[in-house]
């Protein structure tokens, strides 16, 4: 399982990679989403797969699965989520101020500087 | 009082939860945050003395046990970082009634900056390490804000590459965080430190210790990670840029000093010589750059870079001297670059422009301006008996006693190219012939910049002078920094 | 942008109460089962959303006079309060009371100052997500 695991969180951030180093802002969102993505499913991986009942509060539960990693993901992918939005409203502003949503001509001097 | 030491992380929150009710009205905005930051900085102060008097304070979210709740640990070194972020923040919401500009008042600045404060002084306090990813995620959310408020085009184009690097950063932060999870199985970082001891596992704990070093370095702005600095710095207004420079990078630092001190102690041959490979590096670095550029507001940017080197060659040393040296030096720098950003907006503020060839003469009709400038710039090179003489000097001679000779006299050749980048602002800036102000109706005020300026200014002149007084202060922080018993001690005491 | 699409229209009448009502739910759930302030939060939004779908941002004002910003604001001070709320008593900051309480129709109901932390996380997702759809949405 944790085989598996481990191509399924390579594969994202190979993607994840793929997308952010691409000229268009929205691939490169998408990209970051992937990216995380990818480090929650480490992370619970990492916190050790089991088949474990779930970690609810019920009484006399034996061998219950790890609740920390489950904790720790919900509060990343809440966080990546407001990352995520705040990023996307960005790039909206950008490519109206900016009239362009290609990285490349976001370098250089602006003309007025 | 067993919650005292939450009170710089609560109060600064909770302003900016009342300052968002009301967002238009400029008063309630202006007053609100002054009171807020004027409590904050007296319990950050008396904080400073309970911790010195009876040791470090503990608190463990929930009254769950120690390794098992989120702990908050005020010891002398949080302390200390607190109550300097929280004096600079009070200056520059001072210096911001000026020149921050209504529009940017009326649409969330003051609740940005308390809130960064917030994170900022979390970082510092908190004894967790996933819970310092979420203060790193709380300041980072309120510096993007900070970072396009007024939406410039080039804020916009600049904090898109800034937000980027730091969700970039942040991924790789919850990876390490996991990974370190898997081999210790705890968060709590005196947990951690006891538990990396046990296992014994040099090889892998190294590994995430560089992968940490990546992380908090691209915070921090190290050698090979500085790269989005100069250009995502430069395009805030002046207040958001000293906030930045003067806090941001260094909570990359303060996460390097802790984590080096209390988790990967175990090969320092190994870590901490790439700490102090990569320290020299980012001085070379950060020399380079404030020697290359004419813009005022980058040749002090590229300073926070050199600055940043010191502190870590400090670190890396680890040894008593350089511990101290690194603490005061840290507590100094944040000091030194807010006033250094407010004077730079001076002179910006006075002639429209942020090319130092287009400046000059400004010695004639504002000598005080220019004398109050040669002390800060002074303090930042280190000129006795200014701050920056002590924490260098302390630091170079921990690196003397390391045995690290020539990296230690390459610090000190490094202070020339300093006092020679911001003496060049001095010479250009205020010698010379009298250049091209802006029009006399647009210098109204300006003394309502000068004089939070100015009192930070005296300030460091005191830290520097009075060093005497203050060293007891660095001593504790520095002793808690090479003792992690101490550390462990006191927050798993049950 | 004008749309006048009558399915639209008509089911979104039923089902943004439909939403809303499961999203109270999910909320309520939280506690014991999966659910909580945040999904129920998320939820709650996605409603708002159909309904700006369907009917222009201006209406929808209309229909729902709310301030965000001070619901965000609203939702962050319960949080908090809650949070400091031991810290009055003397406990430790973030502790949680609860208790058994027997109420009429409900029975025996398990109380607990959680709910109120997460009743300021529903606020708060709610106030933030519709802040962001608003000023992405808000201009043609």
């Amino acid at each position: 399982m944790e085989v598996l695991m481990a191509f399924v969180i390579g594969f994202l951030f190979m993607a994840a990679v793929y997308l952010i180093l691409s000229k268009s802002i929205l691939r490169i969102i998408i990209g970051t989403g992937l990216l995380s993505h990818g480090a929650h499913l480490l992370i619970l991986t990492m916190g050790g797969l089991t088949n474990d009942a779930p970690p609810v509060l019920a009484e006399g539960a034996k061998n219950m699965a790890d609740p920390l990693p489950q904790a720790l993901i919900l509060t990343a992918i809440v966080i990546s989520f407001g990352v995520t939005a705040f990023f996307l409203v960005l790039a909206y502003r950008a490519y109206q101020e900016l009239g362009t949503d290609n990285i490349d001509e976001l370098r250089g001097k602006l003309k007025d500087d | 009082m067993t919650n005292f030491l939450l009170l710089p992380i609560i109060l600064p929150f909770l302003t900016a939860i009342l300052l968002m009710f009301a967002p238009k009205n400029i008063i309630y905005q202006r007053t609100l945050t002054m009171i807020g930051l004027i409590i904050t900085t007296g319990c950050s102060l008396a904080l400073i003395q309970i911790v010195h008097t009876s040791g470090i304070q503990v608190v463990t979210f929930g009254n769950w046990p120690a390794p098992f709740g989120i702990s908050m640990v005020a010891d002398m070194v949080a302390v200390l970082l607190i109550t300097t972020s929280v004096i600079i923040t009070l200056f520059t919401v001072v210096y911001s009634f000026k020149s921050i500009g209504i529009a940017r008042e009326k649409f969330f600045y003051y609740p940005g900056v308390l809130l960064m404060l917030t994170g900022v002084n979390g970082a510092f306090m908190t004894g967790d390490i996933f819970n310092l990813f979420v203060f790193f995620e709380v300041l980072l959310m309120a510096s993007y804000l900070l970072s396009v408020i007024g939406g410039e085009k080039k804020q916009l184009r600049e904090s898109m590459k800034y937000i980027l690097v730091n969700v970039v950063s942040s991924a790789l932060f919850v990876i390490t965080v996991a990974l370190l999870y898997s081999v210790v199985g705890t968060l709590n970082m005196a947990d951690i430190s006891v538990k990396i001891a046990e296992i014994n596992q040099p090889g892998i704990i190294t590994t995430i210790g560089i992968l940490f070093l990546v992380v908090f370095g691209l915070k921090a702005a190290i050698f090979p990670l500085f790269f989005w600095l100069p250009s995502s710095y430069a395009a805030p207004p002046v207040p958001v840029l000293a906030l930045f420079g003067a806090l941001l990078t260094k909570v990359g630092v303060y996460a390097i000093m802790r984590t080096y001190t209390l988790f990967f102690v175990h090969d320092i041959g190994y870590t901490h010589m790439i700490l102090l490979v990569l320290s020299v590096l980012t001085i070379l670095a950060g020399c380079i750059g404030a020697l290359s550029t004419f813009n005022v507001k980058n040749i002090i940017i590229y300073n926070i870079v050199i600055a940043v080197g010191v502190i870590l060659f400090g670190v890396a040393q680890m040894n008593d001297t350089s511990m101290i040296g690194a603490m005061y030096y840290l507590v100094h720098d944040m000091l030194i670059k807010a006033a250094l950003f407010f004077l730079v907006g001076i002179m910006i503020f006075l002639t429209g422009t942020e090319n130092l060839r287009k400046m000059g003469g400004m010695m004639r009709s504002y000598p005080s301006l220019a004398w109050t400038y040669l002390i800060a710039a002074f303090g930042l090179a280190g000129i006795p008996p200014l701050s920056g003489f002590i924490g260098k000097m302390l630091i170079v001679k921990g690196g003397f006693e390391a045995d690290h000779i020539w990296s230690s006299i390459w610090i000190l050749l490094s202070s020339l190219v300093v006092l020679l980048s911001v003496i060049r602002i001095f010479i250009y800036g205020f010698w010379g012939e009298e250049k091209r102000l802006v029009a006399v109706e647009k210098r109204q005020g300006y003394w309502r910049l000068y004089i939070p300026a100015t009192i930070l200014v005296a300030i460091t002149v005191f830290y520097g002078v009075g060093a005497e007084w203050i060293m007891p202060y660095m001593r504790d922080a520095a002793d808690v920094l090479l003792n992690p018993s101490v550390y462990t001690d006191a927050v798993l005491k049950e | 942008m004008k749309m006048n699409n009558v399915i639209l229209k008509t089911t979104t009448q039923v089902v943004f109460f439909i939403i809303f009502l499961f999203s109270i739910h999910i909320f309520l759930a939280g506690h014991f089962a999966p659910g909580g302030g945040f999904v129920g939060g998320l939820l709650t939004a996605s409603a708002l959303v159909l309904l700006l779908l369907t009917y222009d941002l201006k209406t929808v004002k209309n229909l729902l006079p709310i301030n965000y910003m001070t619901l965000t604001a609203v939702g962050l001070l319960l949080a908090l309060g809650t949070a400091s709320l031991s810290a009055f008593f003397g406990e430790a900051f973030f502790m949680h009371y609860f208790d058994h309480f027997n109420i009429p129709l409900l029975g025996d109901t398990e109380l607990h100052t959680a709910m109120i932390f997460d009743l300021g996380v529903y606020f708060v997702v709610v106030g933030v997500t519709m802040i962001i759809i608003q000023s992405i949405g808000g201009d043609e």
